[in-house]
């Protein structure tokens, strides 16, 4: 009671946003829990039990009816708990990865072996039947293109902070020329990029696969978000640690792996989380040039079944939510992580 | 040893400058191979030639007879319409969330809050989907269109409003409107040094707001005072008169601004966090109203520290105004990659659209700078 009048009826002012916020929830509430949950069709069932709730409430039948090229895509059927274990190997890394004691080399291991593992269960080969990429599609893709694009820019993005920072003129203009052309244009145009105009730039005859190029142009994308992330870092480093470094004699790289590195990443690691989560959702972006990730399975699923095309907004509900649980534990994590960094900071 | 290091970072200059010259030519050299073979012409001479498709919202007179050019000009103009505006609603709609995410009442502070968490975590593409998916399929056809009072028609194809037919009264209150915003910022101005030279204080709010809103009102009234609504009516296949929004647009600039609304709610609520509570506790003590104290003590403050990231929204927000292709917005990336089918000049179109951008967002953040070189803190 005493919370209520404190938090609700405090002021004059208070208790009228109170009643009004009251009223509104009161208008909107009831009408979407109708549709959303009392009148909707769950589990699996047949398309004639969401023609008889249509308009009253939301068909989920067709989330469990299209459940599995929702989420593989066009990976053929029997292999599909390959992907299955794709996806439990890369949310594993993502977890591992929040645990600090392996925040050094060890980090970088577990990274390259999960990698490799997801790559051989999704590619075959070594005792697994070969499947090939334009097959591959779903949650795993999406997955692929944000976790691979982030370990790759990773390594590129060290080094074109590090260029951005460098003394030598030439260097650093090509540095900057290179983080600030790509971070003034959308991701859709270096999508168009890798897609209509790698190909020119290859030997003639050659080609790539799609998915690759996607990749490549994630990769080169994240690496000049991710080298303001690390420039950031590196400018948080007290000049003091420079001048020692340079008063025990170290040269350059020694004193950028062994002094300002180690230093410099720790901080940018909230950053780098925070260009991560961006990344993830605008992976979603090679829906435009017809990537199977995961928002274009979901699309495709029910666009190309007549029967189910109705039910493309639950779909769509169903596609927003599996996101909104990614983004939305990832955005907690971060902003935990900034609130301990601020603590050791404000100390 | 400096001489050493000094030859050293020649070298390393030298080597980078020849790698990228040396992989340059091997990409330019496989280019012009593979044009060769698929006998594309390089260059921009076909921004002259008849586009020969048609866009279906236009700012400046176009169609299908217009040059590629023109094509190009068209969706430039989209894609600044639609994120100018986008700006506007999402500044104020994010203001608005940030300030209520500090309130007191619990109730307003926690939907705040629950609207920031909802839509920063979405694929802003899904939302885009999602806002289209509900104009085009949820919306009655356009002979069932929702008649709101026989101004207002929802439909699929759109958003139909009655508007005053054209009548010369509109022109001129609308030139007085113009009028109007001028002298009131010149009264301002003149107010202020009043203020600074003899301390003695002019109103600003009324007179301004006779300026601006009685000038054109009375210019109206003078002109006749005409109140002539165009209604929309059906005529064949399709309403007409009156002035329609198609839902591509709408879904578009709905979805951007209550995604970019979200991030920039964080930012003013940062921005406000970050004032000295002694600062307004100061004020308080010499007797400054509340609204004053917001306008002169916290804001200004305040906006030292929202207007940098404030600047990377409105940057963020221009560049997801790309995102227009999925859903059928005719913008400039929708007009190059028409384009790009059409002629397969894919390297020019990108080129265009790159460089583009690439202006837009040199222009935003030059006018940031400038605004935010006037708030910043003067230190002697």
């Amino acid at each position: 009671m005493d919370w209520i009048k404190r938090n609700l009826f405090s002021t004059p002012v208070n208790s009228a946003i109170t009643i009004v916020m009251i009223g509104l929830l009161a208008y909107v509430v009831p009408p979407i829990y109708q549709w959303m949950f009392a009148n909707a069709v769950w589990g699996r069932q047949p398309v004639e039990a969401c023609e008889a709730a249509r308009g009253v409430g939301a068909c989920w039948a067709v989330v469990w009816e299209k459940f599995r090229f929702m989420m593989f895509g066009t990976y053929p059927y029997d292999e599909q708990w390959r992907p299955g274990l794709a996806i439990i190997v890369m949310c594993s890394l993502l977890v591992l990865s929040t645990w600090r004691k392996l925040w050094n080399m060890k980090l970088a291991w577990v990274w390259a072996i999960g990698i490799v593992l997801t790559f051989w269960l999704m590619g075959g080969g070594f005792g697994l039947t070969p499947v090939q990429t334009n097959s591959w599609g779903g949650l795993p893709v999406t997955l692929i293109l944000a976790i691979f694009g982030v370990a790759f820019a990773f390594p590129l993005g060290v080094l074109l902070a590090l260029g951005r920072r460098s003394k030598l003129p030439i260097i650093k203009s090509i540095s900057v020329i290179y983080i600030e052309v790509v971070r003034g244009v959308p991701l859709i145009t270096v999508l168009f990029m890798a897609s209509v105009m790698l190909a020119l730039f290859l030997p003639v005859g050659w080609t790539i696969d799609l998915l690759l190029r996607a990749q490549i142009a994630i990769i080169l994308f994240m690496a000049a978000y991710l080298a303001e992330a690390v420039r950031g870092g590196m400018q948080a480093v007290p000049k003091g640690q420079y001048e020692a470094a340079e008063a025990l004699g170290l040269p350059y790289w020694k004193m950028t792996g062994l002094v300002v590195l180690p230093q410099a990443l720790k901080i940018s690691i909230p950053p780098i989380v925070n260009s991560f989560i961006s990344l993830f959702k605008d992976t979603s972006l090679v829906l435009i040039i017809a990537i199977f990730d995961f928002s274009y399975s979901v699309k495709k699923a029910v666009e190309t079944d007549f029967t189910w095309k109705k039910y493309y907004v639950e779909a769509l509900i169903f596609s927003i939510l599996v996101y909104w649980i990614f983004c939305f534990a990832m955005s907690k994590y971060s902003q935990r992580l900034e609130r301990d960094f601020n603590r050791g900071h404000a100390r | 040893m400096f001489g050493n290091e000094k030859a050293r970072g020649i070298l390393y200059q030298v080597l980078l400058i020849a790698a990228i010259l040396i992989g340059g030519w091997i990409l330019f050299s496989n280019m012009q191979a593979n044009l060769a073979r698929s006998n594309i012409q390089v260059g921009f001479a076909f921004l002259d030639r008849e586009a020969g498709f048609e866009i279906a919202e236009k700012m400046i007179e176009y169609d299908a007879t217009h040059t590629f050019a023109r094509a190009f000009l068209v969706g430039i103009g989209n894609t600044l319409f639609v994120a100018f505006l986008g700006i506007i609603i999402a500044t104020i709609l994010g203001t608005l969330i940030g300030i209520a995410r500090l309130s007191e009442n619990w109730l307003l502070k926690t939907a705040a809050s629950a609207y920031v968490e909802v839509m920063r975590n979405v694929p802003l593409l899904l939302q885009l989907l999602v806002w289209y998916a509900v104009f085009t399929e949820l919306l009655p056809g356009v002979r069932q269109a929702i008649n709101i009072g026989d101004v207002i028609f929802l439909s699929q194809r759109g958003f139909r409003f009655a508007w005053p037919a054209s009548h010369p009264a509109f022109t001129a209150a609308g030139i007085a409107l113009l009028i109007g915003l001028v002298a009131s910022f010149f009264w301002r101005g003149h107010a202020r040094k009043r203020q600074s030279e003899t301390g003695h204080q002019l109103p600003v709010f009324w007179p301004s707001l006779l300026m601006i809103i009685g000038l054109p009102v009375l210019v109206w009234a003078i002109g006749g005072a005409p109140t002539a609504l165009e209604i929309p009516k059906m005529a064949g296949f399709n309403m007409v008169g009156g002035i329609n929004i198609t839902p591509e647009f709408t879904a578009l600039l709905l979805g951007l601004s209550t995604y970019t609304a979200a991030f920039i709610a964080e930012i003013v609520r940062g921005g406000i966090l970050a004032v000295n509570k002694g600062q307004n506790e100061a004020a308080e003590a010499l007797g400054l109203k509340p609204s004053q104290r917001l306008r002169l003590v916290t804001l200004p403050q305040a906006l030292r520290v929202i207007i940098p990231p404030m600047t990377s929204q409105y940057l963020n927000l221009t560049k997801n105004s790309s995102l227009a292709v999925a859903i059928g917005y005719p913008d400039l990336v929708a007009v190059a990659n028409t384009t790009m089918n059409q002629t397969g000049q894919a390297i020019e179109a990108i080129a265009i659209l790159m460089l583009v951008y690439l202006t837009i967002s040199l222009v935003i953040s030059l006018l940031m700078n400038l605004y935010n070189n006037r708030v910043r803190l003067v230190e002697r």
